[in-house]
């Protein structure tokens, strides 16, 4: 770089400065080497973290069910079931959603309304997750135990999934929860996508006398697919590990219920629950090696993003 | 172009399920609008009575005693971002400096690129994990430190790739022009920093609302505190975490406390978002 | 270059009369083609964005099966005047046309017309080419899908006949199932007229159909547009006057919202009667 500006300035006057862009350039570089050396590091302190447990459990840890910090016994299933479940119900209700009010907002709302409520839909995204935590448990489980529980156990109670006393706090309250909190996140980064699309594509598809339906679902759906499967896998990602949100309300327990109504844990929320009190080594590290689970399923989870992203852009041609 | 005759389709089956659809869509997106507002409005509402004088001046009650406030909380979250904010906005700047200007085909650009992708997807409790490992078990002990620099890793690959991403929107140009007249390289990205400056703002305030209201972080390395903060090398009082054990307690001051908390933490976080909007808007 | 010497084309007995601004129209409308009633009828069109208005008493007459230009300097108005006829304006709501088109004696811009019935029967290409994000089977399939019930084995030969009336079969015969956006520009912009022609429309609106491909595309397109006008009215906004004088009969010319002068393109590009024509045509603003 030095060399580029030599010629312009009258070598006499020219006040060498050879460590200034080196230095900068060397900064900079050190920085972006730390993002390596700090994810490298978080790999290596949760595996170094769960050694004793690793240790003692083997690969079994992640299929036995037992917790029991008095015997010294513990097994990571319950914590991933209860993640992966709550996980589900919150994507099963938050995605369909978004993707409606991302349509609403772009498609069929007069932009009196639509703007406001976007910027609104925006700001939401922004709230802490303890404030969803917060409203779970003293505004929404009594309302679950109250009328919404009740009333699937008299229409759906043949199902194992809705049977059991109406606690308010379980599983499918965090999983509601859950995906009330990732719904902002989710419908604006919809919206973005639905908006990026050219309106002279979806002129196109009009101009073929087509539906507003059917061209949001045969042409702009299509159009922004990459960007909305983007938006609900980091949707996903955040849905996997969120804490607050969770734990004030799936009961922390570490049994394996067959109901929804039954209290459950998430690894991230038993991670917030019985961290700090516990005391035995063993208890700890079986702890950071749910702690290490967790970091691999977000890690897939990213991984996947990526491929199918790119199978996406591959097989974009495909018949629907 | 004579042609054999196609059956037709009749549109009214297509008007009405459009129609459905739309009616449907409409419907839902006013539900799902509307309890979020819902949740908004309950926490002003059940929040507001607890956000007294005491509330903004005093140190805690002992557990059951009725009075006090969450001051010592107030300041401690202040200083656990602020602190946090100092570490992490320089150094995800130059990281994002790094990418921007130098590593754009580079193989540790790349590499960096992808660790940035990985920390933002990281979920928050994690990082404490992380900093806990490192801070807390070597020092035996707790530490608003340890907090600080759990909350400046998350912010980290934000301001990063912000910076990347507005320093990629600056023309080329400017930076070439700068470049011709003799400037170093540091000068030009000076001048493009300049030229992205709204949206740098942008991206930063958005990383101070989004650490301000985290508490995953903190349960496991500033933890909380019913004192006065008084050294970042011990347990430092916080909203969030106290919000947390507040709100499990059994005690109806605490949870009123936790509603008021909730809403300090709710108006600040939604301020500097709304602050970080005008910014941007500047911008363009 | 210009197709349209006077010397090689003496102007036919049936030639209309040309239209002037200034002149009061609302009662005269410009008659293409003296005899065969219009396609398309024209009468007292105003259109409006928002508060300002784009487009003052517009009067015109499109004869059935053949190409009519619409040139003007940009901003006049054209592309305005052609995305009322299938009404497409409507998606913004601050849009809103007034006076009327009759499309064969009926008013397209009455409440009451069927908007999917009209855009089948009005096709549209647009300046960009605009495939839809799938395969080029699907692509030309869409609109056969939405608007008719067809076989498997009827889809596929409605799906070639469009694609060779749009003279793109022999280069995709073997990829129907490649994406729509890999193909080249110029492709892309066949394989969208293709996908309009292949729910047999009446009417072919095409607004600058050229000006984002190469040239040698262009003339393929132009060729395209002399084998479509058998079988369907074209309409088409051009902002390259040799284009409009290659490939129309008749010739609207645009200023500022109002149409100065129709009539045969031959006439308008040798004799035009208004002076602003002529100063246009001859490039001396534009």
């Amino acid at each position: 770089m030095t060399d580029r500006h030599a010629t312009t300035a009258a070598p006499d006057r020219r006040r060498p400065r050879p460590w200034g862009d080196p230095l900068f350039r060397g900064l900079a570089a050190a920085a972006a080497g730390f993002f390596l050396l700090l994810t490298g590091a978080i790999l290596l302190e949760l595996t170094r973290g769960s050694s004793l447990s690793l240790a003692k459990f083997g690969p079994s840890f992640l299929w036995s069910t037992a917790w029991n910090p008095v015997t010294g016994d513990f097994g990571a299933f319950s914590s991933i079931a209860g993640t992966l479940v709550s996980t589900a119900i919150a994507m099963a209700l938050a995605v369909p959603l978004s993707l409606v009010i991302a349509l609403f907002l772009v498609e069929l709302a007069p932009p009196a309304v639509a703007k406001p409520v976007g910027a609104a839909i925006e700001l939401l995204a922004a709230v802490p997750s303890i404030i969803y935590g917060m409203w779970g448990l003293f505004v929404f489980a009594p309302l679950m135990s109250d009328h919404v529980q009740p009333f699937l156990s008299d229409h759906l109670g043949f199902l194992p999934l809705f049977q059991g006393p109406p606690m308010g706090i379980g599983m499918l309250t965090a999983g509601i929860i859950l995906a009330l909190m990732i719904l902002p996140f989710i419908t604006s980064v919809m919206r973005d996508v639905l908006r990026m699309v050219p309106p002279v594509v979806k002129e196109a598809g009009y101009g073929m006398g087509s539906t507003v339906w059917e061209v949001t679902r045969q042409v702009t759906v299509r159009y922004g697919a990459r960007g909305m499967a983007g938006a609900c896998l980091l949707g996903l990602g955040r849905a996997v590990g969120e804490t607050m949100a969770v734990t004030f309300v799936i009961g922390n327990n570490h049994r394996v219920g067959t109901s929804l109504f039954d209290a459950g844990n998430t690894i991230a929320s038993a991670l917030a629950n019985e961290f700090a009190e516990a005391a035995d080594p063993l208890y700890l590290s079986a702890l950071v090696e749910l702690g290490l689970v967790l970091f691999l399923i977000t890690f897939a989870i990213q991984g996947l993003t990526h491929v199918w992203i790119r199978r996406l852009e591959r097989s974009a041609g495909r018949g629907l | 172009m004579r042609e054999t005759v196609m059956r037709r389709r009749h549109a009214r089956g297509r008007k009405t399920v459009d129609l459905a659809v739309r009616t449907a869509a409409s419907l839902a997106a006013l539900l799902g609008i509307g309890v979020l507002v819902l949740i908004l409005a309950e926490v002003a509402r059940r929040g507001a009575p607890a956000l007294d004088l005491a509330f903004f001046t005093a140190l805690p009650g002992p557990p059951g005693v009725a009075g006090g406030g969450l001051a010592n909380a107030i300041l401690g979250t202040l200083a656990l971002t602020a602190a946090a904010t100092a570490v992490g906005v320089p150094l995800g700047m130059l990281a994002g400096v790094y990418l921007s200007e130098f590593g754009r085909d580079t193989r540790l650009g790349a590499a960096v690129r992808f660790c940035v992708n990985v920390l933002m997807g990281l979920p928050s409790i994690l990082v404490g994990l992380f900093v806990w490992t490192v801070l807390v078990v070597p020092f035996r002990s707790f530490s608003g430190h340890a907090g600080a620099v759990a909350l400046a890793l998350i912010m980290l690959p934000v301001v990063a790739r912000t910076t990347e991403d507005m320093l990629a929107l600056v023309p080329h140009a400017l930076r070439e022009g700068a470049l011709a007249v003799g400037a170093p390289r540091w000068r030009a990205t000076l001048i493009a920093f300049k030229a992205a400056r709204g949206g740098l703002v942008t991206g930063v305030l958005l990383a101070v609302a989004r650490v301000s209201g985290e508490t995953a972080p903190l349960l496991f390395t500033a933890l909380n505190s019913p004192f006065w903060p008084r050294s970042m090398s011990e347990p430092v009082a916080n909203l969030t975490v106290t919000v947390f054990q507040y709100a499990m307690s059994p005690y109806a001051d605490w949870q009123a406390k936790a509603w008021g908390a909730s809403l300090l933490i709710m108006a600040a976080v939604l301020t500097t978002s709304l602050l970080a909007r005008t910014f941007a808007r500047e911008r363009t | 270059m210009n197709a349209t010497r006077p010397e090689s084309r003496p102007t036919p007995p049936l030639a209309p009369r040309p239209q002037v601004a200034d002149r009061p129209v609302a009662d005269r409308p410009a008659a293409a083609d003296a005899g065969a009633p219009p396609k398309i009828s024209v009468r007292g069109l105003d259109f409006h964005y928002g508060r300002q208005q784009a487009l003052f008493d517009n009067n015109l007459d499109i004869a059935a099966n053949r190409v009519t230009a619409v040139i003007g300097p940009s901003g006049c108005g054209k592309s305005t005047h052609l995305r009322v006829y299938n009404r497409i304006y409507q998606l913004y709501r601050d849009q809103r046309a007034g006076g009327e088109v009759l499309l064969d004696g009926e008013n397209l811009l009455s409440p009451s017309t069927d908007l999917i019935e009209l855009r089948r029967k009005v096709g549209m290409i647009f300046q960009k080419p605009t495939p839809f994000p799938m395969s080029i089977h699907d692509n030309v399939a869409y609109g056969l899908k939405l608007h008719y019930r067809l076989g498997k084995g009827e889809l596929a030969e409605a799906v070639e006949k469009a694609l060779r009336g749009a003279a793109l079969w022999d280069e995709v015969k073997d990829a129907l199932d490649r994406p729509g956006t890999a193909l080249s520009g110029g492709q892309q912009q066949r394989l969208c007229i293709a996908r309009a022609i292949a729910v047999r429309p009446e009417v072919l609106l095409m607004d600058e159909p050229t000006s984002a491909i190469d040239p040698v595309a262009t003339a393929k397109i132009e060729d395209l547009i002399e084998e479509l006008k058998k079988d369907f009215t074209i309409v088409i906004v051009t902002h390259n006057m040799q284009q409009a004088a290659r490939v129309s009969d008749h010739t609207a010319f645009f200023f500022e919202g109002r149409i100065v002068e129709f009539g045969a393109t031959r006439q308008i590009f040798t004799k035009p009667v208004h002076r602003q024509t002529e100063d246009y045509i001859t490039g001396r603003f534009g």
